[in-house]
């Protein structure tokens, strides 16, 4: 395969799945020209006119839906690690005999790993979304017989619509629905409050089956997904265990190190202005990024100040910053717990539920994040030149998908709160195993041993450089890291490229590579 | 053949390893390393075991490492601590000595806070001095099980070399007795800042302890002080408190145990403390007295901080000076509720100005408006400034 040196000098190929891709040439650099994909012109008169589009099973509205082999298949992740649905589809193909399909989740748990036997056996060439634990470890030791695309769940929505990726099936779990098909994920034993993930499956994709366990008389509302687009209904028992969908409750973390970090970043944001009548920020549920938001809410409280919208995903804590007025708006494209279904049921005005288009896709007439004035995100490793890594670890294993994670990094303040070592492995280091996210978009690092400011933010740092914030290089916390942990070894790659990493725009930032000695 | 063990290798013990060590008579040497970081650091921790057989002269044996991501310096200790189990030796297999590990630390220095952490594990160590305690004990006695403060002896040694604690008082709270003075032995070396005695009741107890100190200060060549902070934790020990204290310069404060001075004067310890009134008292005396600090014992629940605020203003008001913590949660709560009130503040600002004036006009008598002020009260202002002044 020819491979090529892209924009940040990693060497990538020119093909993958036998279909040309283009390589990485810098940030907003790439602009295709053409027109949006669209999927055929359908007549309503082919639909029934009572509009009940119910069949019998999965398994009959996959057989109608026209499953064959090389087929590629789409599911979203709204119900995480308590999904029922995405294995059952495997499991109806592999039964039929059918095989070679392409599956492309939104993301994927570890309640998935019951795709590998299909991947073993053929049932399945490959993934394109991403490659969560056991299914990363699959491909990192070079099992999986395509290879694996990881997109930014941005970059999914742009390569749907620019039709990178036809999906010839989308099967959309609802935990809520109607005969139609319309559906949301406010009510029924598998609520999971929105269903922002699943936009671009139902208009994109040439058929659209809705799975749900919770049945309503026409019309479901909200209509997260509008029953317009889909072909064929199907009832079942369970489409979900309610306790891994949403947690009860997200927790802060406990952990008196992590509580450290979390405060270092609400000062350094304090310090840098950034905490201020009117802005805006994102973090995830992680329990670091509660910790922060909490710290957040206590400043803007004791100031009287609000900030104006939190995009991302929702929890309880969000939801009381909400409540209590120091907050304007969630925009939600992933709710956590079951507080944050809650507040979006009841705060319809003030905590709507959004799309991955809204917030993310790159090729938009502009996108959420570039408004954000603060982006908490995180990463398992960063270089000394601000590179970013989230998907392999340091040992060169795959083990989770980007995420929103690149295309938050477009916000004003990008801060990433890392450890400076887990279990002996340094996070920072000369260069990042995969480079997910090009250090020029990336502003801080915050760690419990100080803080480092890309030297391309002189701005910030001259904000900052008299709080008496640990501040240090980049460099310095390296070295740091090293004297404590020792220096590793780097992990030994085979020339098999096992997974190809896409930019927000489609190009190929960095491949993995399949690991040399197994772990 | 004798096998031997050291270290920790449950689930939960991250940066702990367990070592097992069989000596042989021939074969060479077998070494396993099963790692959690295997990929990154198996050549690293390769050549730490070589090097430690090496200079124990071991040429066959069978070792089996199971790391969970052990810094060096844990993996030396849990090593050597197999050795000794199997041969006698007065070999040390030590890491190298930071430099930021050699800084001593004065009589007067604050100790609103001082943050336990069990010897015998790692994992609490590595990141203790990040949460801006006064001190850091690494404790031998109660929190080590007793088969294994052998290996948690050598780790302690290892962790005052190799770990930065970030400014704070380094501590060693040794066992009583014999065992005690081998803990001496182990750390006067490595720079300990303050020893804590626990269970103290005689001041021959304290002379003991005080005079190997300062046998080992001689032998290795030690010039700047080593602090003694007796903790006085039975009726006895609080009738004897103020010779306790005058027995030796080296006596940096005294520290209070309750939970063992509750159990033997037989009350039950109660959040009010009635029944450890006069123990308070008692020792806060015997502390000034001799012009030393006087330390609280700890407050176990570290999930209420509003109960701990009571408790330290509680403290502070009777006239302690800091208090013991067994969590890093706990350390800001103490520093704020130590800090002085505005009030206190801007009352010791006028007196220090006053008798910066006084000094300044040479006067031998300081006064605030018509009203003079005595001496104490200027010390005490000075200490009130010293304290607003610390960041909490």
């Amino acid at each position: 395969m020819k491979m090529v040196k892209n924009a940040v000098g990693r060497m990538v190929p020119s093909e993958i799945n036998g279909e040309k891709v283009v390589p990485f040439k810098g940030i907003g650099q790439h602009r295709p020209s053409g027109r949006k994909f669209a999927p055929t012109i359908v007549s309503a008169a082919d639909y029934p006119a009572d509009g009940d589009k119910r069949v019998e099973s999965l398994k009959e509205a996959l057989l109608k839906a026209g499953l064959k082999d090389g087929m590629v298949i789409s599911t979203h992740h709204h119900l995480r690690n308590g999904d029922l649905v995405a294995n059952q589809i495997f499991d109806i193909a592999a039964e039929l005999g059918v095989k070679d399909l392409v599956w492309l989740p939104s993301a994927s748990f570890p309640c998935h790993q019951e795709v590998i036997k299909h991947l073993e056996s053929g049932v399945v060439h490959h993934i394109e979304g991403s490659m969560n634990g056991p299914l990363g470890r699959f491909t990192s030791e070079g099992k999986m017989k395509g290879v694996g695309v990881l997109r930014s769940h941005g970059g999914r929505y742009q390569a749907i619509q620019d039709g990178e990726i036809v999906i010839d099936i989308a099967v959309l779990a609802a935990p809520t629905a109607d005969p139609f098909g319309n559906g949301h994920g406010l009510d029924g034993p598998s609520a999971c409050g929105g269903l922002g993930y699943a936009l671009a499956d139902y208009q994109f994709a040439e058929k659209v089956i809705v799975v749900t366990d919770n049945i309503v008389k026409f019309p479901a509302i909200p209509m997260q997904i509008v029953g317009n687009y889909v072909d064929y209904v199907v009832e079942m028992d369970k489409i979900g265990i309610p306790e891994l969908i949403v947690s009860g409750t997200t927790q802060i973390t406990k952990s008196p190190d992590r509580l450290l970090i979390a405060e270092l970043t609400a000062k350094f944001c304090d310090a840098a202005g950034l905490v201020k009548d009117g802005f805006s920020f994102q973090m995830g549920a992680g329990g670091t990024s509660l910790a922060i938001g909490l710290y957040f809410h206590k400043m803007l409280k004791e100031r009287h100040i609000k900030a104006r919208f939190a995009v991302g995903g929702s929890t309880q804590y969000s939801v009381k910053m909400l409540e209590d007025g120091c907050l304007d708006y969630i925009l939600d494209a992933q709710t956590f717990d079951l507080e944050a279904v809650r507040s979006m049921k009841e705060n319809r005005q003030k905590h709507p539920d959004i799309s991955i288009f809204h917030c993310y896709d790159y090729h938009a007439k502009g996108n959420f994040t570039t408004m954000m004035d603060v982006m908490i995100l995180g990463a398992t490793e960063v270089d000394v030149n601000f590179n970013g890594n989230v998907v392999t670890h340091s040992d060169g294993y795959l083990l989770h998908g980007i995420g929103g994670w690149q295309n938050c990094l477009f916000a004003k303040c990008t801060i990433l709160p890392v450890p400076l070592f887990r279990n002996r492995i340094p996070i920072i280091c000369d260069e990042v195993t995969t480079l997910v996210g090009p250090g020029e978009l990336v502003d801080v690092i915050v760690t419990e041993r100080g803080i480092a400011i890309n030297p391309k933010r002189q701005d910030l740092i001259d904000k900052v450089k008299d709080s008496g914030l640990p501040l240090k290089t980049i460099e310095e916390l390296k070295a740091e890291a090293e004297r404590i942990c020792g220096l590793p070894t780097k992990p030994e790659f085979t020339d098999k490229v096992v997974a190809a990493i896409k930019w927000v725009d489609g190009t190929v930032i960095d491949v993995v590579r399949e690991v040399k000695h197994k772990a | 053949m004798k096998t031997a063990y050291a270290g920790q290798h449950g689930k939960s013990d991250r940066s702990d390893c367990m070592l097992r060590l069989t000596l042989k008579n021939d074969g060479g040497r077998k070494i396993t390393i099963n790692s959690k970081v295997k990929l990154l650091f198996e050549q690293a921790i390769l050549k730490t075991i070589t090097e430690g057989l090496d200079l124990f002269s071991i040429e066959h044996a069978d070792l089996i490492i199971d790391d969970n991501g052990a810094p060096d310096y844990v993996i030396m200790a849990r090593l050597e601590a197999c050795i000794k189990k199997l041969k006698d030796s007065n070999i040390e297999f030590l890491p190298e000595m930071l430099s930021q590990n050699t800084i001593h630390t004065s009589r007067e220095r604050m100790r609103r806070s001082r943050l336990y952490l069990p010897g015998n594990t790692p994992k609490l160590s590595l990141n203790a001095g990040l949460h801006s305690g006064d001190g850091i004990i690494l404790d031998l006695e109660d929190s080590v099980a007793p088969d294994r403060k052998d290996e948690a002896r050598i780790l302690v040694r290892n962790s005052l070399r190799q770990v930065d604690f970030y400014g704070a008082e380094r501590m060693v709270r040794i066992n009583q007795g014999e065992r005690g003075l081998k803990d001496l032995d182990a750390v006067i070396p490595q720079h300990v800042n303050v020893i804590l005695l626990p269970k103290c009741e005689t001041p021959e107890q304290l002379l003991a302890v005080d005079k190997r100190i300062q046998d080992l200060r001689k032998e290795h060549g030690i010039k700047e002080d080593v602090w003694i902070m007796p903790i006085i934790e039975s009726a006895l020990g609080v009738i004897k408190a103020y010779d306790i204290a005058a027995a030796s310069k080296n006596v940096v404060a005294l520290a209070i145990g309750l939970e063992d001075y509750t159990a033997d004067i037989g009350a039950p310890r109660t959040r009010k403390g009635d029944e450890t009134f006069f123990a308070r008292g008692t020792l806060i005396n015997a502390a000034k007295a001799n012009a030393l600090q006087a330390i609280d014992s700890v407050f176990s629940d570290v999930s209420d901080m509003e109960a701990l605020r009571e408790n330290v203003l509680a403290s502070k008001a009777l006239g302690f000076d800091g208090m013991g913590c067994i969590h890093p949660r706990q350390i800001k709560v103490i520093h704020e509720a130590f800090a002085p009130t505005e009030k206190e503040i801007d009352k010791a600002r006028t007196i220090v100005e006053a008798f910066k004036e006084a000094e300044d006009k040479g006067l031998g008598v300081v006064s605030v408006g018509s009203k003079m002020i005595d001496p104490p009260v200027v010390k005490r202002a000075l200490r009130i400034m010293e304290l607003a002044e610390k960041e909490v």
